[in-house]
């Protein structure tokens, strides 16, 4: 088994009207930020999973997605895996050096 | 005929007692039925009131779906029992796929509490009896996710099937055709949003509630009789 960072992004689809990006665009041009479009507001959710290899991590992940995670009827989502680095042996502290 | 009406309590519900209150005031025996337990009972209809249940942490409804509870509630649904959710029980009844789509927050990003004037677009389901179609009720809101959404297909659907239950007059949220509440094919299960358990009394500025209230005592009363019968 190894570890996993998830990161699961849900987001409105795209045929679902989403007023928060819309205000967060009109804002966004009010500061004076041109040239921005088609913001939308999800959420990010960040876990870690422990499994096999990375194609189990991602299938158990797509299943927490349609089982709880995301509303399909509204919510469109994309996973991202990384896998979580092995803790370096930590080395013995070394002896502090006698002060002189 | 006294009719035994349950209503759900979940972690964060909060229009539990209004609602217990309210159909005790028309006549029903009520029982107040915590989300943990795993059966209804002997009950002749089921309201999920509204609130925030479980915070409406991730989705409104997303956690409350999977509460214990709501599998006796799916299987009195498929028998043809009278379920009816409030507000954030109509959310919790989309996210368990008992109805269909789902609800966004309001286009206009605000939370409405407000009266609301409401049109009824069918009567053919639990909440119709002594209604009729085109007459306008006056029933608060209280939400800030009413926005109703589905895919095309599902809200032609909807209409051609006469499962629209209500329509906003002036739509105040966003709602795809106004839409403020729907039913099942069957009509037995009906989701709105607006509070008719809020407009039982001339001191809260109407009693159309009541009219709702006593349409679903109604449809639990002939439901018994046709489970009896059927038992008998």
């Amino acid at each position: 088994m190894s570890r996993w960072d998830v990161l699961v992004e849900v987001s409105p689809r795209a045929e679902i009207a989403d007023p928060a990006g819309t205000t967060i665009e009109r804002a966004l041009a009010a500061l004076g930020f041109a040239g921005v479009g088609e913001v939308r507001v999800g959420k990010a959710i960040r876990m870690e999973v422990s499994a096999a290899d990375a194609a189990e991590a991602r299938s158990v992940t797509e299943q927490m997605c349609d089982r709880l995670l995301a509303n399909p009827v509204i919510e469109d989502t994309r996973i991202e895996l990384c896998a979580v680095a092995q803790e370096p042996i930590a080395p013995e502290p070394a002896a502090p050096e006698p002060s002189r | 005929m006294s009719v035994t009406v349950g209503v759900v309590r979940f972690p964060g519900t909060n229009c539990d007692l209004d609602t217990l209150d309210a159909l005790a005031e028309l006549g029903a025996r009520t029982v107040l039925l915590h989300s943990d337990e795993t059966s209804l009972g002997s009950l002749d209809a089921v309201v999920i009131p509204g609130g925030f249940a479980h915070g409406d942490y991730l989705r409104t409804g997303a956690i409350a779906r999977f509460s214990p509870i709501m599998d006796a509630v799916a299987s009195f649904a498929s028998a043809g029992g009278p379920i009816v959710g409030i507000c954030n029980g109509f959310q919790v009844l989309t996210e368990a796929g008992l109805l269909p789509g789902a609800l966004r927050p309001n286009a206009g990003l605000s939370f409405l509490c407000q009266p609301q004037q409401v049109v009824m677009a069918s009567v053919n389901h639990v909440l119709g009896h002594g209604l009729s179609t085109s007459e306008v009720l006056h029933i608060p809101i209280n939400h800030f996710e009413g926005n109703y959404v589905c895919d095309r297909l599902t809200l032609q659907r909807l209409r051609e099937k006469g499962q629209v239950v209500m329509r906003y007059v002036g739509n105040p949220n966003g709602s795809l055709d106004d839409i403020a509440g729907i039913c099942n094919e069957m009509g037995n299960v009906v989701g709105l949003m607006p509070h008719p358990e809020r407009a039982t009394s001339e001191l809260l500025g109407s009693t159309d509630g009541c009219r709702l209230l006593e349409a679903l005592l109604e449809a639990a009363a002939s439901t018994r009789q046709v489970i009896d019968r059927r038992t008998a």
